[in-house]
């Protein structure tokens, strides 16, 4: 199998931060809004070189979604951003009429999503946010892996005509794809090569997968490794060739097993291609306090947990 | 524009809503009415902005935002009969396929509209939004902005208030439809707005008063309103209006703000409102 190794870990918010910054430069047209969170939300060095298209919105961040559609429909690209909870389920409404039905150019940035969001316990860890977001008709819903990832998915969602739902967390994990990569939305990345069952991972949950295929690989079992980083709209032709060819999968992701990642793809190949599917995910449960390695391992997200997925889904294959 | 003309296009938006109103079955007639003058006032007279150089973006125009969505009738009145859309398409109001949405969207694509409103409280940010780009862009044009009084329970409005005031948008100028009437019966039942006033004004906005069935009124406190732009506050007009006005049965009740006439009620109402400018 590929190898894949890191020199560093640092935070996907890190990676919004920058990519915001670097879209800032090349299109005047970026602007950005903060309810409170500027720091966490790595938005500082962009309020700080443009700090006219920077607005500060203080803890209302209902006004705050509203705000942004008037500023995409007056032809602006606005980055709206809080933790993931507060720019989704304390504001479903106003994404739905004032951006998503609207159709207009708002692009949501959620930190701090899921259980690693940590110690300030289950108030703010959604796991619900991508079933939301993903059930909004034209809404694009990304959840990228790493640091790099997520500045080229933000420089891609500035670049996407439409409301983009963007999600990235909190603590520092292993920084292990390219730098230069071309983050194509809605375009899976194929990350390891196998036959025997096919992981489908996302966000925190591909370097875990990657750990997983390790001890796989020792068990003389060859998984495939899929990095969606787009949930909506989903690779479906990659979805379905990798099934076709592995027989069974596994879906991986920091989120509830309702409304996730393997949710969507248990619809997709319940259509066109049925076949055994295992979750990683969280079934059904709200969080708690801890520190996120803690909290991951509590709430079934390592990579042990992804190995017994795996060799649930391959006995049921077998059947 | 004189008064009197003034006086019969309003007339006629008012038998427009009356017709689109009945034709649908459905829809806000109460509402529509009270705002059918200041409605009128604002696209033949006030804003500048013309079908013709209609874009989204508003850029080197006046922009308007409805933010009680519900009544569309009367924005769709004016609209078309502005040269927004072709007269006949206000006949299609909530019917299947038709632009006309029951709530405004610009998803179908209805000149005229940018954002759609229907679930109340968010037109105030969408508007304040948009004002804050054109001072980024450096645009002299103005965004106004309709809210119902009832809506205004809403507590995004008072976030919305609070943030224009905090980011001096003082290129905005809203009107409150200060009807006292919203479904459940008048505002004073349902949710007392107490000293109305004196909210607007503690939120840092510049508030005017304005009879809504007075064009000299209307007229003189939105030129007083425009003379108040550009000095760092936001501004409102409080627009004292009666729900249903120019339809005797249906004029200062509730009862009216989201009931169609049946088509013998529609006929009187219609008895009571001069065809003026051509029925669609």
């Amino acid at each position: 199998m590929k190898r894949f190794s890191y020199t560093e870990k640092k935070d996907t918010r890190s990676g919004f931060g920058a990519g915001l910054l670097e879209v800032g430069r090349k299109n005047k047209d970026v602007v950005a809004m903060c309810a409170d969170l500027t720091g966490s939300l790595k938005m500082d060095a962009f309020k700080k070189e443009f700090h006219d298209r920077f607005f500060q919105a203080g803890i209302a961040e209902a006004n705050m979604i509203s705000v942004g559609s008037g500023m995409a429909v007056a032809g602006k690209v606005p980055f709206v951003g809080s933790f993931a909870e507060f720019v989704t389920g304390r504001v479903y409404d106003q994404i739905r009429q004032s951006v998503a039905y609207t159709g207009a150019n708002v692009k949501i940035a959620a930190s701090h999503a899921g259980i690693t969001l940590g110690e300030d316990g289950a108030t703010h860890q959604v796991m619900e946010d991508i079933g939301m977001m993903k059930m909004l008709p034209g809404m694009v819903v990304i959840n990228p892996c790493d640091y790099n990832q997520t500045k080229a998915a933000t420089i891609a969602a500035a670049e996407h005509k439409g409301p983009v739902y963007l999600r990235f967390g909190r603590p520092t994990v292993p920084v292990f794809t390219p730098e230069d990569q071309k983050f194509e939305i809605g375009k899976a990345v194929k990350m390891i090569d196998g036959c025997d069952v096919v992981i489908f991972a996302t966000g925190h949950l591909v370097w875990k997968a990657i750990e997983a295929c390790e001890i796989l690989e020792d068990k003389g079992i060859k998984p495939e490794l899929i990095n969606i980083h787009t949930i909506k709209p989903l690779d479906k032709e990659a979805v379905i060739e990798a099934v076709k060819k592995c027989g069974c999968a596994v879906s991986a992701e920091e989120h509830l097993i309702n409304g996730g990642l393997g949710d969507s793809i248990a619809q997709l190949l319940s259509r066109e291609y049925p076949a055994p599917l295992e979750y990683v995910a969280v079934d059904d449960k709200f969080g708690e306090s801890g520190k996120p390695d803690e909290l991951m391992a509590k709430f079934g997200l390592e990579a042990p947990d992804i190995v017994a997925a795996v060799e649930r889904a391959i006995a049921r294959k077998q059947k | 524009m004189d008064n009197t003309e003034l006086k019969r296009l309003a007339t006629q938006v008012r038998r427009d809503i009356i017709r689109m109103v009945a034709g649908a079955a459905s829809g806000h007639p109460g509402g529509s009415l009270g705002a059918a003058d200041l409605m009128t006032l604002l696209y033949f007279e006030t804003m500048k902005q013309s079908p013709a150089t209609f874009t989204k973006e508003g850029k080197g125009e006046d922009v308007f935002y409805l933010s009680n969505g519900h009544i569309s009738p009367v924005w769709y009145s004016v609209l078309a009969r502005s040269g927004y859309f072709p007269l006949s398409e206000l006949g299609t109001f909530r019917h299947l396929g038709s632009r006309l949405q029951g709530h405004p969207t610009p998803v179908k694509g209805l000149p005229g509209v940018r954002v759609a409103s229907g679930s109340l409280g968010q037109g105030l940010s969408t508007a304040i939004g948009h004002a804050l780009m054109k001072k980024l862009d450096g645009d002299p044009c103005k965004v106004y902005v309709l809210m119902g009084d009832g809506e205004t329970e809403e507590g995004q409005v008072w976030e919305a208030a609070m943030f224009g005031a905090a980011r001096h948008v003082d290129n905005i100028i809203a009107f409150v439809d200060w009807n006292n009437q919203q479904i459940d019966g008048t505002c004073d039942e349902v949710m007392s707005l107490g000293d109305y006033r004196g909210k607007w004004e503690a939120f840092g906005w510049q508030v005017l008063e304005a009879d809504g069935h007075d064009f000299d009124s209307l007229r003189s406190k939105i030129a007083e309103a425009q003379q108040l732009c550009g000095k760092s506050k936001p501004v409102i007009i409080l627009v004292k209006t009666d729900m249903g006005h120019g339809v005797d049965f249906m004029c200062g009740t509730n009862e009216w703000h989201g009931k169609a006439p049946s088509a013998e009620q529609a006929e009187r109402a219609l008895a009571q409102l001069e065809e003026t400018l051509g029925d669609y």
